[in-house]
Protein backbone atom coordinates (compact mmCIF):
# COMPACT_ATOMS: atom_id res chain seq x y z
CA UNK A 1 0.00 0.00 0.00
CA UNK A 2 2.73 2.37 1.06
CA UNK A 3 4.86 1.38 -1.89
CA UNK A 4 1.90 1.63 -4.23
CA UNK A 5 1.09 5.10 -3.02
CA UNK A 6 4.73 5.99 -3.29
CA UNK A 7 4.65 5.04 -6.96
CA UNK A 8 1.79 7.49 -7.40
CA UNK A 9 3.80 10.23 -5.76
CA UNK A 10 2.07 10.11 -2.40
CA UNK A 11 4.31 9.80 0.63
CA UNK A 12 2.84 8.02 3.60
CA UNK A 13 4.72 7.60 6.82
CA UNK A 14 4.24 7.40 10.55
CA UNK A 15 5.43 9.84 13.14
CA UNK A 16 7.68 7.10 14.50
CA UNK A 17 9.35 6.46 11.18
CA UNK A 18 9.78 10.12 10.49
CA UNK A 19 11.15 10.72 13.96
CA UNK A 20 13.60 7.82 13.77
CA UNK A 21 14.65 8.84 10.27
CA UNK A 22 15.49 12.25 11.61
CA UNK A 23 17.32 10.85 14.61
CA UNK A 24 19.43 8.38 12.70
CA UNK A 25 20.29 10.56 9.75
CA UNK A 26 22.12 13.32 11.52
CA UNK A 27 24.14 11.78 14.32
CA UNK A 28 26.89 14.24 14.97
CA UNK A 29 29.78 12.75 16.87
CA UNK A 30 31.72 14.57 19.52
CA UNK A 31 35.19 15.64 18.57
CA UNK A 32 37.47 13.97 21.05
CA UNK A 33 39.89 11.09 20.92
CA UNK A 34 41.73 9.27 23.65
CA UNK A 35 44.43 7.19 21.99
CA UNK A 36 45.52 5.52 18.76
CA UNK A 37 41.93 4.51 17.89
CA UNK A 38 41.29 8.22 17.44
CA UNK A 39 43.63 8.17 14.44
CA UNK A 40 41.41 5.55 12.81
CA UNK A 41 38.37 7.61 13.74
CA UNK A 42 39.93 10.64 12.05
CA UNK A 43 40.72 8.52 8.99
CA UNK A 44 37.08 7.41 8.90
CA UNK A 45 35.90 10.98 8.67
CA UNK A 46 38.35 11.95 5.96
CA UNK A 47 37.80 11.76 2.21
CA UNK A 48 38.73 8.12 1.70
CA UNK A 49 36.11 6.63 4.03
CA UNK A 50 33.92 9.72 4.48
CA UNK A 51 31.68 9.05 7.45
CA UNK A 52 29.67 12.11 6.39
CA UNK A 53 27.89 9.88 3.87
CA UNK A 54 25.98 8.36 6.78
CA UNK A 55 24.95 11.60 8.39
CA UNK A 56 27.85 12.08 10.75
CA UNK A 57 28.25 15.38 9.06
CA UNK A 58 30.50 17.30 11.39
CA UNK A 59 32.37 16.54 14.56
CA UNK A 60 31.26 18.97 17.21
CA UNK A 61 33.84 20.20 19.67
CA UNK A 62 31.16 20.90 22.28
CA UNK A 63 29.24 18.13 24.06
CA UNK A 64 26.12 20.32 23.96
CA UNK A 65 25.94 20.01 20.18
CA UNK A 66 26.92 16.36 19.85
CA UNK A 67 24.71 13.30 19.65
CA UNK A 68 27.28 10.52 19.60
CA UNK A 69 30.26 9.90 21.78
CA UNK A 70 32.86 7.71 20.12
CA UNK A 71 35.06 6.54 22.99
CA UNK A 72 38.08 5.96 20.80
CA UNK A 73 40.95 4.56 22.80
CA UNK A 74 42.27 3.70 26.22
CA UNK A 75 40.28 5.16 29.07
CA UNK A 76 42.68 5.66 31.94
CA UNK A 77 41.33 5.86 35.45
CA UNK A 78 42.41 9.48 35.52
CA UNK A 79 40.43 10.22 32.34
CA UNK A 80 37.27 8.24 33.16
CA UNK A 81 35.61 10.92 35.34
CA UNK A 82 36.06 13.45 32.55
CA UNK A 83 34.54 11.07 29.99
CA UNK A 84 31.50 10.51 32.20
CA UNK A 85 31.19 14.24 32.82
CA UNK A 86 31.30 14.95 29.07
CA UNK A 87 28.64 12.31 28.52
CA UNK A 88 26.47 13.93 31.16
CA UNK A 89 26.85 17.27 29.42
CA UNK A 90 25.61 15.93 26.10
CA UNK A 91 21.99 16.67 25.28
CA UNK A 92 19.54 13.82 24.67
CA UNK A 93 19.19 11.86 22.46
CA UNK A 94 22.74 10.64 22.90
CA UNK A 95 24.55 7.47 21.93
CA UNK A 96 27.89 5.88 22.71
CA UNK A 97 30.16 3.76 20.55
CA UNK A 98 33.00 2.10 22.45
CA UNK A 99 35.73 1.79 19.88
CA UNK A 100 38.61 -0.63 20.22
CA UNK A 101 39.79 -3.25 22.67
CA UNK A 102 40.74 -0.70 25.34
CA UNK A 103 37.43 1.13 25.40
CA UNK A 104 35.37 -2.06 25.57
CA UNK A 105 37.44 -3.98 28.11
CA UNK A 106 40.79 -2.38 28.92
CA UNK A 107 42.45 -4.28 26.08
CA UNK A 108 46.14 -5.03 26.44
CA UNK A 109 46.30 -2.81 29.52
CA UNK A 110 43.50 -4.63 31.29
CA UNK A 111 45.46 -5.85 34.31
CA UNK A 112 47.34 -2.60 34.67
CA UNK A 113 46.92 -0.31 37.64
CA UNK A 114 45.82 2.70 35.65
CA UNK A 115 43.37 1.63 32.94
CA UNK A 116 39.63 1.32 33.27
CA UNK A 117 38.34 -2.10 32.29
CA UNK A 118 35.84 -0.82 29.78
CA UNK A 119 33.90 2.44 29.64
CA UNK A 120 30.62 0.48 29.85
CA UNK A 121 31.23 0.32 33.58
CA UNK A 122 30.07 3.91 33.89
CA UNK A 123 28.00 4.89 30.86
CA UNK A 124 25.57 2.91 28.69
CA UNK A 125 27.27 1.81 25.47
CA UNK A 126 25.17 1.23 22.35
CA UNK A 127 27.75 -0.44 20.11
CA UNK A 128 31.03 -2.12 21.01
CA UNK A 129 33.73 -2.52 18.35
CA UNK A 130 36.57 -4.93 19.03
CA UNK A 131 39.93 -4.43 17.33
CA UNK A 132 43.27 -2.92 18.12
CA UNK A 133 42.63 -0.50 16.54
CA UNK A 134 39.49 -1.29 14.50
CA UNK A 135 39.72 -0.36 10.84
CA UNK A 136 37.60 2.51 9.52
CA UNK A 137 35.27 -0.06 7.96
CA UNK A 138 34.61 -1.43 11.43
CA UNK A 139 33.72 2.02 12.72
CA UNK A 140 31.38 2.56 9.78
CA UNK A 141 29.83 -0.84 10.48
CA UNK A 142 29.29 0.20 14.08
CA UNK A 143 27.76 3.46 12.91
CA UNK A 144 25.33 1.63 10.60
CA UNK A 145 24.54 -0.79 13.41
CA UNK A 146 23.68 2.17 15.61
CA UNK A 147 21.46 3.61 12.88
CA UNK A 148 19.65 0.27 12.56
CA UNK A 149 19.23 0.17 16.30
CA UNK A 150 17.67 3.65 16.27
CA UNK A 151 15.43 2.67 13.36
CA UNK A 152 14.10 -0.31 15.27
CA UNK A 153 13.16 1.63 18.35
CA UNK A 154 9.55 2.39 19.23
CA UNK A 155 8.68 5.71 20.76
CA UNK A 156 6.30 4.21 23.27
CA UNK A 157 6.23 1.04 25.29
CA UNK A 158 8.90 -1.00 27.02
CA UNK A 159 11.82 -0.55 24.68
CA UNK A 160 11.47 3.17 24.11
CA UNK A 161 14.60 5.31 24.13
CA UNK A 162 15.85 6.57 27.45
CA UNK A 163 15.04 10.22 26.82
CA UNK A 164 11.36 9.41 26.30
CA UNK A 165 11.22 7.54 29.58
CA UNK A 166 10.56 10.01 32.38
CA UNK A 167 11.71 7.56 35.02
CA UNK A 168 14.94 6.54 33.34
CA UNK A 169 18.27 7.60 34.69
CA UNK A 170 19.28 10.84 33.03
CA UNK A 171 22.54 11.76 34.70
CA UNK A 172 25.23 9.26 35.44
CA UNK A 173 27.29 9.60 38.61
CA UNK A 174 30.85 10.74 37.97
CA UNK A 175 33.37 8.46 39.70
CA UNK A 176 35.62 10.04 42.28
CA UNK A 177 39.38 9.59 42.30
CA UNK A 178 39.93 7.63 45.48
CA UNK A 179 43.03 6.68 47.43
CA UNK A 180 43.54 3.36 45.65
CA UNK A 181 41.07 3.27 42.77
CA UNK A 182 38.08 5.06 41.32
CA UNK A 183 35.09 5.07 43.64
CA UNK A 184 32.81 3.39 42.85
CA UNK A 185 34.63 0.98 40.56
CA UNK A 186 31.54 0.65 38.37
CA UNK A 187 28.00 1.96 38.08
CA UNK A 188 25.94 -1.10 38.94
CA UNK A 189 22.85 0.43 37.38
CA UNK A 190 24.55 0.65 34.00
CA UNK A 191 26.80 -2.35 34.26
CA UNK A 192 25.33 -5.22 36.24
CA UNK A 193 28.28 -7.44 37.04
CA UNK A 194 27.91 -10.43 34.74
CA UNK A 195 27.64 -13.78 36.43
CA UNK A 196 30.66 -15.84 35.43
CA UNK A 197 29.77 -19.23 34.02
CA UNK A 198 32.63 -21.72 33.96
CA UNK B 1 87.14 -2.80 29.86
CA UNK B 2 84.77 -0.89 27.67
CA UNK B 3 86.01 2.48 26.68
CA UNK B 4 83.71 5.36 27.33
CA UNK B 5 85.00 7.45 24.51
CA UNK B 6 87.92 9.13 26.13
CA UNK B 7 87.63 7.65 29.59
CA UNK B 8 86.86 4.29 31.11
CA UNK B 9 84.51 4.01 34.05
CA UNK B 10 87.49 3.47 36.34
CA UNK B 11 89.08 6.66 35.11
CA UNK B 12 85.85 8.55 35.68
CA UNK B 13 85.61 7.08 39.16
CA UNK B 14 89.17 8.13 39.92
CA UNK B 15 88.55 11.60 38.52
CA UNK B 16 85.45 12.03 40.68
CA UNK B 17 87.24 10.89 43.81
CA UNK B 18 90.14 13.22 43.12
CA UNK B 19 87.88 16.20 42.52
CA UNK B 20 85.14 15.72 45.10
CA UNK B 21 86.48 14.87 48.56
CA UNK B 22 84.48 12.19 50.37
CA UNK B 23 82.58 11.17 47.27
CA UNK B 24 83.04 7.42 47.89
CA UNK B 25 82.05 6.25 44.42
CA UNK B 26 81.35 2.55 44.18
CA UNK B 27 81.79 0.71 40.89
CA UNK B 28 78.90 -1.63 40.12
CA UNK B 29 80.17 -4.15 37.60
CA UNK B 30 77.98 -5.45 34.82
CA UNK B 31 79.04 -9.00 33.94
CA UNK B 32 77.11 -9.14 30.67
CA UNK B 33 78.90 -8.79 27.29
CA UNK B 34 77.83 -5.15 27.03
CA UNK B 35 79.95 -4.44 30.11
CA UNK B 36 78.17 -1.23 30.94
CA UNK B 37 79.46 -0.75 34.45
CA UNK B 38 77.80 1.88 36.53
CA UNK B 39 78.81 4.10 39.42
CA UNK B 40 76.96 4.21 42.71
CA UNK B 41 77.20 7.57 44.40
CA UNK B 42 76.73 8.54 48.00
CA UNK B 43 73.46 10.50 48.12
CA UNK B 44 74.79 13.37 50.24
CA UNK B 45 77.58 14.15 47.75
CA UNK B 46 75.57 13.31 44.63
CA UNK B 47 74.79 16.89 43.61
CA UNK B 48 78.45 17.90 43.79
CA UNK B 49 79.51 14.83 41.83
CA UNK B 50 76.81 15.50 39.26
CA UNK B 51 77.95 19.08 38.86
CA UNK B 52 81.53 17.86 38.37
CA UNK B 53 80.36 15.33 35.78
CA UNK B 54 78.49 17.99 33.89
CA UNK B 55 80.98 20.85 34.08
CA UNK B 56 84.37 19.12 34.07
CA UNK B 57 83.76 15.79 32.31
CA UNK B 58 81.18 17.40 29.99
CA UNK B 59 78.36 14.91 30.52
CA UNK B 60 75.91 17.44 29.19
CA UNK B 61 73.01 15.21 28.25
CA UNK B 62 70.82 13.23 30.65
CA UNK B 63 68.84 10.81 28.53
CA UNK B 64 66.95 8.77 31.04
CA UNK B 65 66.11 8.48 34.71
CA UNK B 66 64.51 5.37 36.03
CA UNK B 67 63.71 3.69 39.31
CA UNK B 68 64.42 0.25 40.69
CA UNK B 69 62.80 -1.39 43.66
CA UNK B 70 65.01 -3.81 45.56
CA UNK B 71 62.90 -5.73 48.05
CA UNK B 72 64.34 -7.35 51.19
CA UNK B 73 66.44 -10.24 50.01
CA UNK B 74 67.20 -13.36 52.00
CA UNK B 75 70.67 -14.63 51.21
CA UNK B 76 71.66 -18.16 52.09
CA UNK B 77 75.40 -18.62 52.51
CA UNK B 78 77.35 -21.74 53.21
CA UNK B 79 79.93 -21.10 55.92
CA UNK B 80 82.54 -23.51 57.25
CA UNK B 81 82.33 -23.65 61.02
CA UNK B 82 84.80 -25.35 63.34
CA UNK B 83 83.33 -26.64 66.57
CA UNK B 84 84.23 -29.03 69.34
CA UNK B 85 82.26 -32.24 69.50
CA UNK B 86 82.44 -34.96 72.13
CA UNK B 87 82.98 -38.29 70.47
CA UNK B 88 83.75 -41.81 71.49
CA UNK B 89 87.29 -42.49 70.35
CA UNK B 90 88.93 -45.84 71.26
CA UNK B 91 86.37 -46.46 73.99
CA UNK B 92 86.93 -43.15 75.74
CA UNK B 93 85.18 -39.80 75.38
CA UNK B 94 87.31 -37.18 73.79
CA UNK B 95 86.75 -33.65 72.54
CA UNK B 96 87.41 -33.55 68.83
CA UNK B 97 87.52 -30.51 66.59
CA UNK B 98 85.29 -30.87 63.54
CA UNK B 99 84.66 -28.69 60.53
CA UNK B 100 81.05 -28.57 59.40
CA UNK B 101 79.38 -26.69 56.60
CA UNK B 102 76.52 -24.59 57.82
CA UNK B 103 73.94 -22.65 55.90
CA UNK B 104 73.41 -19.22 57.33
CA UNK B 105 70.69 -16.89 56.28
CA UNK B 106 70.80 -13.16 56.45
CA UNK B 107 68.36 -10.58 55.20
CA UNK B 108 69.72 -7.87 52.98
CA UNK B 109 67.46 -4.88 53.58
CA UNK B 110 65.65 -3.55 50.54
CA UNK B 111 66.02 -0.09 49.13
CA UNK B 112 64.94 2.06 46.23
CA UNK B 113 67.32 3.09 43.53
CA UNK B 114 67.33 5.84 40.93
CA UNK B 115 69.44 5.27 37.82
CA UNK B 116 70.59 8.19 35.64
CA UNK B 117 71.90 7.61 32.13
CA UNK B 118 74.35 10.27 31.02
CA UNK B 119 75.89 11.06 27.66
CA UNK B 120 78.40 13.59 26.57
CA UNK B 121 77.39 15.10 23.27
CA UNK B 122 80.45 17.34 23.31
CA UNK B 123 82.93 14.47 23.69
CA UNK B 124 80.77 11.83 22.00
CA UNK B 125 80.97 9.47 24.91
CA UNK B 126 78.54 7.52 26.98
CA UNK B 127 76.36 6.12 28.25
CA UNK B 128 77.44 6.46 31.83
CA UNK B 129 74.97 5.10 34.37
CA UNK B 130 75.02 6.53 37.85
CA UNK B 131 72.95 5.07 40.65
CA UNK B 132 71.64 6.50 43.90
CA UNK B 133 70.27 4.35 46.69
CA UNK B 134 67.89 5.25 49.48
CA UNK B 135 68.42 4.00 53.02
CA UNK B 136 65.29 1.87 53.03
CA UNK B 137 61.98 1.50 51.26
CA UNK B 138 59.63 3.01 53.80
CA UNK B 139 60.46 6.02 55.95
CA UNK B 140 63.84 7.04 54.56
CA UNK B 141 63.18 6.95 50.84
CA UNK B 142 64.83 10.27 50.09
CA UNK B 143 67.38 11.17 47.46
CA UNK B 144 68.80 14.47 46.32
CA UNK B 145 67.25 15.76 43.13
CA UNK B 146 69.55 16.23 40.17
CA UNK B 147 67.07 18.51 38.40
CA UNK B 148 69.16 21.60 39.30
CA UNK B 149 72.03 20.01 37.32
CA UNK B 150 70.15 18.47 34.40
CA UNK B 151 66.79 20.13 33.75
CA UNK B 152 65.58 17.10 31.81
CA UNK B 153 65.37 15.11 35.03
CA UNK B 154 62.38 17.09 36.20
CA UNK B 155 59.49 15.06 34.78
CA UNK B 156 61.30 11.76 35.14
CA UNK B 157 61.98 12.36 38.81
CA UNK B 158 58.32 13.26 39.22
CA UNK B 159 57.40 9.99 37.56
CA UNK B 160 59.72 8.05 39.88
CA UNK B 161 58.20 9.87 42.84
CA UNK B 162 54.78 8.88 41.57
CA UNK B 163 55.45 5.23 40.80
CA UNK B 164 58.18 4.31 43.29
CA UNK B 165 57.73 6.83 46.06
CA UNK B 166 61.27 8.21 46.12
CA UNK B 167 61.16 11.74 47.52
CA UNK B 168 63.63 13.94 45.65
CA UNK B 169 64.76 16.73 47.93
CA UNK B 170 65.54 19.94 46.08
CA UNK B 171 63.14 19.17 43.24
CA UNK B 172 61.43 22.40 42.16
CA UNK B 173 57.96 20.93 41.64
CA UNK B 174 57.57 17.46 43.11
CA UNK B 175 54.02 16.36 42.38
CA UNK B 176 52.59 13.15 41.03
CA UNK B 177 52.93 12.97 37.27
CA UNK B 178 50.71 10.10 36.09
CA UNK B 179 48.32 9.24 38.89
CA UNK B 180 46.01 11.75 40.55
CA UNK B 181 47.00 13.76 43.60
CA UNK B 182 44.79 11.88 46.05
CA UNK B 183 46.30 8.54 45.07
CA UNK B 184 48.17 6.92 47.95
CA UNK B 185 50.01 3.94 46.44
CA UNK B 186 53.15 3.59 44.35
CA UNK B 187 52.19 1.17 41.58
CA UNK B 188 55.64 0.15 40.38
CA UNK B 189 56.75 -1.06 43.79
CA UNK B 190 56.95 -4.78 44.26
CA UNK B 191 54.62 -4.73 47.23
CA UNK B 192 51.90 -2.77 45.42
CA UNK B 193 48.47 -4.27 46.03
CA UNK B 194 46.17 -3.90 43.05
CA UNK B 195 42.61 -2.85 43.73
CA UNK B 196 40.28 -5.81 43.85
CA UNK B 197 38.36 -5.25 40.62
CA UNK B 198 38.49 -8.78 39.29
CA UNK B 199 34.73 -9.31 39.37
CA UNK B 200 34.45 -9.95 35.64
CA UNK B 201 37.26 -11.71 33.80
CA UNK B 202 35.76 -13.68 30.93
CA UNK B 203 39.02 -15.21 29.73
CA UNK B 204 40.99 -15.43 32.95
CA UNK B 205 44.01 -17.67 33.28
CA UNK B 206 47.06 -18.04 35.53
CA UNK B 207 47.41 -15.23 38.02
CA UNK B 208 44.30 -13.43 36.87
CA UNK B 209 42.24 -16.59 37.29
CA UNK B 210 43.51 -16.95 40.85
CA UNK B 211 42.59 -13.33 41.58
CA UNK B 212 39.15 -13.81 40.01
CA UNK B 213 38.45 -16.89 42.09
CA UNK B 214 39.67 -15.15 45.20
CA UNK B 215 37.27 -12.35 44.45
CA UNK B 216 34.36 -14.80 44.56
CA UNK B 217 30.87 -13.91 43.51
CA UNK B 218 30.61 -10.77 45.57
CA UNK B 219 28.25 -8.11 44.21
CA UNK B 220 27.23 -10.24 41.31
CA UNK B 221 23.73 -10.06 39.94
CA UNK B 222 22.96 -6.76 41.63
CA UNK B 223 22.32 -4.92 38.39
CA UNK B 224 19.28 -3.02 37.24
CA UNK B 225 17.77 -6.04 35.50
CA UNK B 226 17.76 -8.04 38.71
CA UNK B 227 16.26 -5.14 40.61
CA UNK B 228 13.51 -4.79 38.02
CA UNK B 229 12.90 -8.51 38.17
CA UNK B 230 12.61 -8.29 41.97
CA UNK B 231 10.23 -5.35 41.74
CA UNK B 232 8.07 -7.26 39.30
CA UNK B 233 7.69 -10.20 41.66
Amino acid sequence: MKIELGKQGVLVTTIEELYNWGRRSSIWPMQFGLACCAIEMIATTMARYDLARFGAEVFRPSPRQADLMIVSGTVTKKMAPQVVRLYNQMAEPKYVIAMGACAISGGPFKQGYNVLKGIDRYIPVDVHIPGCPPRPEALMQAFITLQKKIDGQHLTGEGRPRFLDAEAQGEFPVPVEGEHDLEPTSNKGVWPVPVVIR
Amino acid sequence: MRKLGLKTVEEIKAAIEAAVPGAEVELVPNPSPSGQHSLRLKPDRAVEVARFLRDELLFDYLSNVTGVDWPDKEIAEKVKVTRTVTKMVDGAEQAVEETVEETRKRVEPGCLEAVYHLYSVALKQGPLAIRLRTVNRTDQAELPSLTPIWRSAEFQEREIFDLFGIVFTGHPDLRRLLMWDGFKDHPMRRDYVEPDDFEWEPTAHDGVLARTEAHGNRDQGSGIRDQLAKAGQ
